[in-house]
């Protein structure tokens, strides 16, 4: 079964308002399929109000060798964080 | 003004449906073709038993019996179930197909029980009935899936169909009690839900490529007590714990 049938990756809405998360991945034979384990394996304790599901071979991830050119150069540049500024007397919230 | 005992026996029936079908399908944990489907069987049949415990529970109360003394101290005759749920759970072709008619019964006979006029009764259907659109929903899947999937596939829906038709016409039959529950608008009449149950089996059936099979030998006898030998050896297994140790709780 596992060999012939595909991966997806499920997400879960936890509330109406909220982003959808992903919570983990499972095999089925289509997304039809898909959407009924998940709601069997991911939202049977009341986790979820809405589920998707997505083929895993849709989904393009960075890869670790990438990871000089994609993420080093934002260690050095505090000033995009709003921790890096000092707020003016005066401005209580922001 | 129904007579309690009626309801009782009614309910009982119900339970009995839900307790033996659930005891069944969580045979499959563990052993079903592969993860994903294992979690959800078995999910299914903890649907059946939280019916099952609401029914007995009902029952119970008018009979001054616990849910537990209803599902673990009676013996085999004393079952009210259908014997299309006692059967062995045989391939996972068999299980569909079982699945698969009881849940088109189902279908109907829980959207017309949530109209009873026993307010208990009633609220177990409304709860019940949402459970059940789901199982139809997952079973007509898997009967598209095992009918237009490969020859081994369809050759096991249709002998798991060949040998299942004879409990059906079991859906559809009602005795004196049950005559009389329907007359005060508690009981469902299901002889009125087979013109239906007919014409939606047999469409998916033409779709998935699955022969309707003819009406040559039909058993019934569950709601008498009159079961298959299977249910004995069943309860065997589910009531061992209360049979060795008599009164044991969680």
């Amino acid at each position: 079964m596992t060999e012939v049938t595909p991966l997806f990756e499920v997400f879960v809405r936890s509330r109406r308002g909220l982003d959808h998360i992903h919570v983990g991945s499972l095999h089925a034979h289509d997304a039809e399929q898909a959407l009924e384990y998940a709601r069997e394996s991911y939202i049977r304790r009341g986790e979820g109000v809405s589920i998707w599901v997505v083929e895993s071979r849709h989904i393009h991830a960075s890869q670790e060798s990438d990871v000089e050119s994609f993420y080093d150069p934002m260690d050095d540049k505090p000033y995009r964080h709003a921790t890096h500024y000092e707020l003016p007397e005066g401005v209580d919230n922001m | 003004m129904t007579n309690h005992g009626d309801i009782a026996e009614y309910a009982l029936r119900l339970g009995d449906d839900a307790l033996v079908h659930g005891q069944r399908l969580c045979e499959w944990c563990a052993d079903a073709p592969f993860l994903e489907e294992d979690i959800a069987i078995a999910n299914a049949g903890l649907d059946y038993l939280g019916r099952a415990r609401m029914l007995l529970q009902y029952a119970g109360s008018i009979l001054g019996r616990s849910e537990d003394e209803l599902a673990f101290l009676r013996d085999a005759p004393e079952f009210r179930n259908l014997l299309i749920v006692e059967l062995p759970r045989g391939d996972f072709a068999f299980a569909t197909v079982c699945q698969y008619l009881l849940d088109e019964y189902e279908l109907l006979f829980f959207e017309a029980l949530t109209n009873s006029k026993d307010e208990t009764l009633a609220a177990i259907a409304a709860k019940a009935i949402k459970e059940v659109r789901y199982h139809q929903r997952r079973s007509v899947e898997w009967m598209r899936r095992l009918g237009l999937g490969t020859e081994e596939s369809n050759r096991r829906a249709q002998a798991a169909l060949d040998e299942l038709w004879g409990y059906v016409a079991e859906f559809f039959d009602a005795d004196e009690l049950e005559t009389r529950v329907i007359a005060d608008g508690v009981g469902v009449d299901r002889s009125a839900l087979e013109v239906v149950w007919r014409d939606r089996v047999g469409d998916l059936l033409d779709e998935v490529e699955l022969s309707l099979p003819g009406d040559e030998w039909q058993v019934s006898g569950g709601r008498s007590g009159v079961h298959t030998e299977h249910l004995g050896h069943m309860l065997g297994e589910m009531q061992f714990m209360q049979r060795a140790y008599p009164g044991l709780e969680w």
